[in-house]
């Protein structure tokens, strides 16, 4: 187990910079999910970090040692590519055993951590198939079983769920995060769905054209973002006005709006239902102002309604705007 | 319902496609299948009817043996040579840049261009006793007096290697560039060495490709003519061309047609294999 530390990493592509000057330091035994829209410079970070390609410019340790220029088999990373990157013309059990088998483990010693690793991953049943008889929820344990096998210091995760359903994401979810508690692993995993980076991770790190815009905790980093990018990516944002005298801009999340029909009340801001989206639990309505101001609030399913059309007051106090820009 | 229309107008239609091929299955039995047939047919007649006799005089006489051995010898070393330089040459190729592989692709494919007559009299200039080898090797005083590369095993397989490389060479390139790199890397960051990486990840992922590969090139090597026939000089007689002196110098047709289908039920036979491992080959990439 081990901390990671990265000082101006940086990656060129000729004229183009895929991650530029990123400062960042995990701490032992964290979960850091990097978020991030496509492109952004996610993978390319990992590879990084993982040794895959070698940085242009920056330092990076892990523990005590500086590994910026340590080919991957110096690092003893774990790593879960976007693909899987299973090898097809292994079976699942010769797959796992891989990393085993390069560090020249003992035949007794290799078998019993293939053994214990397919249990806890219940792939089991599975260990004589190869990857091409596996659904992809399997194959994303199998990809996973391989990474943690040979007790890597450190476990990196290239959205790793991406390619799953929604229920069994969420399922392997609170499974990734029991086992990384489990294990108590150094974690970096990486995805572009805001909730998976909320939801899963110690701290959370927004990236945008390669450039760190936020590290922090998932409560601060939606609450209090660093800047109106960090603000939009991780949710819907009302821009209003702060009322400090000054002509600064601040973020309110859709819940914290309160609605009033406009019959009972003069206070706030009067709109009209514009639209409105039943999403199960919460309603989500679209209410513009005449004066061509829109907001979007989001309200439980229960508790009163506003029909579309109808004329509803907006208000909010002002401990709950975060001033940016 | 809609089943069964489909059928019909499916079937409505191939009858007209059997119209546009009449001639060509036409062409085929009588340029192809009639003389496979008159060919079985000369190779088990004799005097007293239908026999076996061609075939037991063939493999008792002792000049069969020895061209037997000979094809197979070529044939070995052909496919050996073939095999470990194509599979270099494969690599190389797909480790270059775009433009890079595509020149070098083009240089393998270009001598398809050229009539192997024309490439085989090529290698006499290359070669022989006055050609440019010798000439250099002599020049730079490395050898006394020329090496005999023609008329023997050695100029037949170079020949022969020569012609047969790009059979096993682009087949192989295309496995090689569908080999996914992700699966090198993960190999990498799980600890893997190159040499490692190299054997146990890439190359089984390639093999299959490869075995198919050469196959083909033991199938074509095996009933090859014009190159033992012209750098061999007669003095490393394969089975094709034997076949050609009993129909053309002594002529006994029905021993030439014994050999034919000798020749034709081993190919077969490799075909078979072939066939098999190429299928194979699709499955688990
Ligand atoms: N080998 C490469 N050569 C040139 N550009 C690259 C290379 N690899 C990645 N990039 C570019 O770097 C940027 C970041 O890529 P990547 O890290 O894969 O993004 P993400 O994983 O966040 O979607 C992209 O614009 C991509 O086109
Ligand atoms: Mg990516």
């Amino acid at each position: 187990m081990s901390d990671i530390r990265l000082s101006k990493i940086r990656k060129d592509y000729g004229i183009f910079t895929a991650v530029a000057d990123v400062d960042l330091h995990v701490v032992n035994g964290e979960f850091l999910t990097i978020l991030g829209p496509s492109g952004s410079g996610k993978t390319t970070l990992l590879a990084l970090i993982a040794g895959l390609s070698g940085p242009t410019g920056g330092q990076m340790h892990i523990g005590s040692q500086d590994v910026t220029y340590t080919p991957p088999q110096g690092r003893n990373i774990g790593l879960v590519f976007q693909s899987y990157a299973l090898f097809p013309h292994m079976t699942v059990a010769e797959n796992v055993a891989f990393p085993l088998e390069v560090r020249k483990w003992s035949r007794s010693k290799k078998d019993e951590a293939v053994g214990r690793v397919l249990q806890m991953m219940q792939l089991g049943a599975l260990s004589s198939r190869k990857p091409s008889q596996l659904s992809g929820g399997q194959q994303q344990r199998v990809a996973l079983a391989r990474a943690i096998v040979f007790q890597p210091n450190i476990l990196l995760l290239d959205e790793p769920l991406g390619a799953l359903d929604k229920k069994l994401r969420e399922e392997l979810q609170v499974e990734l995060k029991q086992l990384q508690r489990r294990l108590g692993i150094t974690t970096l995993l990486v995805t572009h769905d805001q909730e998976e980076a909320l939801s899963m991770g110690d701290r959370v790190m927004i990236l945008n054209e390669g450039k760190v815009q936020q590290i922090a905790t998932p409560e601060i980093a939606y609450l209090q973002p660093a800047n109106r990018f960090v603000a939009e990516f991780l949710g819907t944002a009302n821009i209003v006005s702060v009322s400090d005298g000054s002509s600064r801009k601040g973020i309110l999340r859709p819940e914290r709006l309160l609605l009033r029909t406009s019959a009972g009340t003069n206070k706030g801001v009067a709109t009209v239902v514009s639209d409105l989206v039943y999403l199960g639990q919460t309603v989500r309505y679209y209410l513009s102002a005449a004066d061509g101001t829109s907001f979007i609030a989001v309200r439980p399913f229960v508790g009163p309604k506003f029909a579309l059309g109808s004329a509803v007051n907006v208000s909010w106090t002002e401990e709950d705007v975060w001033p940016i820009d | 319902m809609a089943t069964v229309s489909h059928t019909q107008t499916y079937r409505r239609k191939s009858w007209g496609a059997v119209f546009f091929i009449l001639p060509l299955l036409i062409l085929v039995v009588i340029g192809f299948d009639i003389p496979i047939v008159t060919i079985f047919n000369y190779s088990i007649s004799s005097a007293d009817g239908y026999s076996l006799d061609n075939f037991y005089e063939l493999v008792t006489t002792p000049v069969f043996a020895k061209v037997a051995l000979n094809t197979l010898r070529i044939t070995v070393m052909t496919t050996v040579i073939v095999a470990i330089a194509g599979y270099i040459l494969a690599y190389w190729i797909s480790t270059l840049p775009k433009t890079g592989r595509m020149i070098a692709l083009a240089l393998v494919v270009l001598p398809f261009w050229i009539s192997v007559l024309v490439r085989t009299y090529a290698w006499i200039v290359v070669l022989g006793n006055a050609g440019i080898v010798n000439k250099t090797l002599q020049s730079l005083g490395l050898t006394a007096a020329p090496i005999s590369f023609l008329y023997n095993d050695l100029g037949v397989t170079i020949g022969m290697a020569n012609i047969q490389l790009p059979l096993l060479v682009l087949p192989l390139y295309a496995a090689l560039i569908r080999v996914d790199q992700r699966h090198m890397q993960a190999a990498a960051s799980l600890g893997a060495s190159k040499r490692v990486i190299f054997w146990r990840v890439f190359f089984p992922q390639t093999l299959k490709a490869y075995l198919a590969g050469i196959m083909l090139v033991t199938i074509v090597s095996i009933g090859f003519y014009i190159t033992p026939a012209i750098l061999g000089g007669g003095r490393v007689p394969m089975m094709s061309n034997v076949i050609e002196t009993y129909i053309n110098t002594v002529p006994r047709w029905e021993l030439a047609s014994a050999i034919a289908v000798i020749l034709l039920f081993v190919t077969l036979g490799l075909f078979a294999i072939y066939r098999r491992l190429e299928n194979r080959t699709g499955d688990e990439l």
